[in-house]
Parts: structure tokens; sequence; C-alpha cells
């Protein structure tokens, strides 16, 4: 059965006087390459110049806090039971009072933590979550010299309070919609 | 006392010179085959990249320094002294320009002109051989000696084609000299033109004896995990890979001079302009020549696989020699003819 048009039957022909002079052949193998010389470079200069990403791109994770910028995970642990790679853990605490401007519910996560060795960036997470706290974001995981480094604690994970450090993640919930 | 001056600066601004290009050829080797395969090359190092060699050059000098236990010590340091020694001696016959007037006394730019030019770098390369050879047999390492033998019968293979294709040149042009040889070809009378055939032979046996691909058998990765060098680290690996740009760099030299008319370039004389500039515009189109022939062999390199070692010895010897034996009797026929020998 033929597949694809392709293939080619190989035959064990003597060559002829002009291929046995390889000279035309180098010569027109010289040109391809020196046309290659004047193609443009498919190099993408990585860290000065970042490729376009899909509006779904599922890069870093993100901790949402709300418009009073307080956090809104509970560490209900619904994402945890969700993640099929095991990659996150937390621990629950009680909010005290008085930290109210900083957690939005009585219950809190003290200890939040994505191993981004083991997280393979399904975004099952982000499904899981009834409070809309964990979202992938297009931000690319940066690379790391020792594996400690790569679990990501609440201090990498949690956007900051102030307007310009909310991480947009309009892009990727909007995409969702069908509306 | 003021010829040694003069000769004492040149033997250093050569020598500074070879170097200087060697090292940036490492550099224009890897941007030419970064832009051939549609890449970028190095580029961090400094502006585009430029500072690269010299970065190159500290990584080799920080390499912790290793001698194999079973190496023979003192060969194991002979050999890429040899390689390096050769590769700077070559550069003496090369003449690099025509004549400098200083002081109303005439210099040539060339550190001195040997009767026997050619002879004198036919010996001077042979010697080389020595040097890859006496490294693979020290390293004590099978693939060390395997990349040994294959390098000296490579060399010796296409030494003997070479030296053919230059006797039919010097059997035309009549000296051995290569500054008599660059006289000879003022204006457009290259040689090129006359020896067409030789020429062919005698860059494809260049490119054989710098180890250059599609040659570059003996040291083959894919086969010899690194070939004669395989045991060798630090500055040693890096003068047998250096020595081995000065070498592309001497014989784009010796082809500009043989085969394209040196410093000459045509219209030479029409320009009107003193003596001393038009030297120096001569050295300048000499060095535009061997910059052409580097990026020939470069370009060479990223367009042609390797050959397999029964067909480098199949061209080496059924094709090469017999051809440049053809050569010969052609050059001879046409120079007899020439002389009226046969009215």
């Amino acid at each position: 059965m033929q597949l694809t048009n392709r293939s080619e039957v190989v035959v064990n022909k003597v060559m002829t006087f002009k291929e046995r002079l390889y000279f035309p052949a180098i010569i027109s193998g010289l040109i391809i390459t020196m046309k290659h010389l004047f193609k443009k470079r498919a190099t993408v200069k990585y860290p000065e110049e970042i490729r376009p990403v899909a509006p779904i791109y599922r890069g870093l994770h993100v901790l949402k806090r709300d418009e009073q910028g307080r956090e809104n995970c509970t560490a209900c642990g619904l994402c945890a039971v969700a993640c099929p790679a095991e990659a996150i853990t937390m621990t629950a605490a009680e909010r005290k009072k008085g930290e109210e401007n900083l957690y939005r519910e009585e219950k809190y996560a003290a200890v939040y933590e994505i191993n981004m060795l083991r997280c393979i960036f399904c975004g099952l997470c982000e499904e899981a979550c009834p409070k809309e706290a964990i979202f992938l974001t297009d931000r690319i995981l940066p690379s790391g010299l020792n594996r400690a480094n790569f679990i990501f604690g609440k201090d990498k994970l949690v956007e900051g309070v102030s307007n310009d450090a909310r991480i947009d993640i309009s892009k990727r919930t909007n995409a969702h919609r069908t509306d | 006392m003021e010829f040694i001056i003069v000769k004492f600066v040149l033997v250093v601004v050569v020598f500074l010179v070879s170097l200087g290009i060697a090292a940036y050829s490492t550099y224009a080797e890897r941007k030419i085959a970064a832009f051939l395969q549609d890449r970028v090359g190095p580029d961090r190092a400094g502006p585009f990249g430029l500072l690269q060699p010299v970065a190159d050059g500290v990584k080799m000098f920080m390499k912790e320094e290793i001698i194999p236990t079973h190496a023979d010590k003192g060969l194991f340091i002979l050999g890429p002294s040899i390689m390096m020694m050769t590769a700077c001696m070559t550069g003496v016959v090369i003449p690099w320009g025509s004549t400098l007037i200083i002081n109303g006394t005439e210099y040539p730019v060339q550190i001195t002109d040997l009767n026997i030019g050619i002879l004198y770098i036919f010996g001077v390369v042979s010697i080389g051989v020595y040097g890859i050879m006496i490294g693979g047999w020290a390293s004590n390492n099978k693939y060390s000696l395997m990349g040994a033998i294959r390098a000296s019968s490579q060399m010796i293979s296409y030494e003997l084609a070479m030296g053919m294709a230059i006797i039919a040149l010097v059997m035309t042009t009549g000296t051995l000299s290569i500054g008599e040889i660059v006289k000879q070809q003022q204006g457009m009378h290259w040689n090129v033109f006359v020896q067409p055939l030789g020429f062919v032979l005698f860059i494809v046996c260049a490119f054989a004896e710098c180890n250059r691909t599609p040659f570059d058998l003996p040291e083959c990765e894919t086969e010899l995990v690194g070939g004669y060098h395989t045991e060798y680290s630090s500055m040693k690996l890096g003068f047998y890979l250096f020595a081995e740009y000065i070498n592309m760099f001497i014989s784009s030299a010796i082809i500009a001079s043989l085969y394209f008319g040196g410093y000459n370039f045509p219209f030479i004389d029409q320009l009107g302009l003193p003596h001393n500039v038009l030297t120096l515009l001569g050295t300048l189109i000499f060095f535009g020549k061997v910059f052409f022939f580097i990026f020939f062999f470069m370009w060479v390199r990223w367009t042609l696989p390797r050959f397999r070692y029964d067909q480098l010895m199949h061209v080496g010897w059924r094709v090469m020699i017999p051809l440049a034996l053809f050569n010969i009797l052609l050059t001879a026929v046409i120079v007899l003819w020439q002389n009226g020998q046969f009215n």
C-alpha cells in the first residue's frame, strides 16, 4: 500500500561522466548555502524578544487579590485535590482580628506552595478554584540552578497590592467566556 | 642596522596579524556557520559578539591542564608545540605587499624572499604532520592514534598531488620564489587563467592539508570522539585548534599569491598614486583576496559532507595524482610549443 507519493524507487545506476566530475553538484550546493546567507534568521533572541503566545497561554500561576487588595484564597484545598501532578501543598490558618484588610474570608492559606518542577501547567487548579483565587498567566517560568528554588511560595505567587503590581489575567478569562 | 629593525618590525607584525586573524577566524567560522544555517551565531560577548575570541581564549587558559597518566609526557607537550611553531613559520615567505620606500631605501613587504620559497613551505608543512602524529601517538589512546594515522596518511597523500600541481605552475613561471611569482602576475596576468586545472587541484589539496571539511577525517567527531586531540585539554588543545586556523590563513595567502596575483590588481599603474600608497593599497587588496579564500574554506565546510576514508584515498591517489600528472604533461607540451621547440 502506498501511503505517500514521496517514495522513490532506488536504482543502482552508474553515474554519468558529468555526475562523476562532482563539480556541478558542488557548485549548486554552494549556491544553495549562499542563498541561506541572505535569508531571514529563524532565531528569536529570547530575553530581549518574546514570541507572541496564545491569549489562553497557561504559564506561571498567580494568586489573585480582590479590589480591596485582600487575598482571595481561602485554603479550601480543592486545587491541591484537582492537581494531577500533586504539585500544590498548603497550610490553612484562621484570620485574626485586625487582619480583615489582608484576607477576604475567615480562613486563609498561611503557606501555599507550588512545586514548579512537578507542575504540568494543565490549569485544573484554576478550574477547581471556587474563589477565583488562582489563575495561570502568560508569564514564563524562569530557569533556575537548584531544585529548591523551583518550589514557589506565597512570596512569588501572590500578586502585589498596588495597581501596577496587579497581574492581568483578562485575556485568559475573557477567552473562556461564551457570551 | 636599519635593515634589521625593518625586518624585526615586519616579523612582529606578521606574527601578530596571523594570530589575530586566526583568532577572528574562529569567530568568523561560527558566525558564517550560523548565517548559512539561518541562525544568529555568537552575539553576547561585546557588540555583535566581537569579543567572543577573547572569551574563548580566557576559557582555554582557565581550563584544567590534564596530561593522562599513560601518556608520554615529553612528546605530549611537543605535539602541539610543533604544530603551532610550523604554523607560524610558513608566513615568512609570503609577499604581503610590493616594496616600501623608507628614507630612499626600498624594503620589500615580505620577511624574506627565499629563492626556494615554495619548497620551504612544503618542508615546513611536512613537519606540521609530525605535530599531529606525535600528539596522537603520545596520547596513548586508540581514537587519538586513529586520528593521527588518518591525518598523516591523508596529508602525505595529498601533499603529492599538491606538489605536482605546483610543478606545473613552476614550469610556466620558471621560478620557485613566491615573491618572483607574484611579480610576474602584474595586472591581470593571474596564474589561475594559465593553470586552471592546477588551481583546482591545488585548492582541493589545500583543503585536505588543512584538515578542513570535506577532508576533516582526522578529527571527525562522529567516529573518533575528537580525533588526534581527544586527550588534549586547556591551552594545548587551544594550540591545535589555533594552529589549524593559522594554517587556513596561510594557505589562503598562498592560494592568493600563487594563483590570484597576490598584491596585484588590475590597472595598478594607471592610478598614478605614490609608490608607498600603491603598496599599501596592494596589501589591502591581498588581504581582501585572503579573506575571500578563508570565507570560501568556511563556505565549503557548511556545504559538503565528509568523505568516507576509502573515498578520500581514492580521490587522492586515483583522481588527483593522475590529473596532476596530466596537467604537468599538458603544461610541458604547451611551454615547449610556445618556445618554438616543435617547429
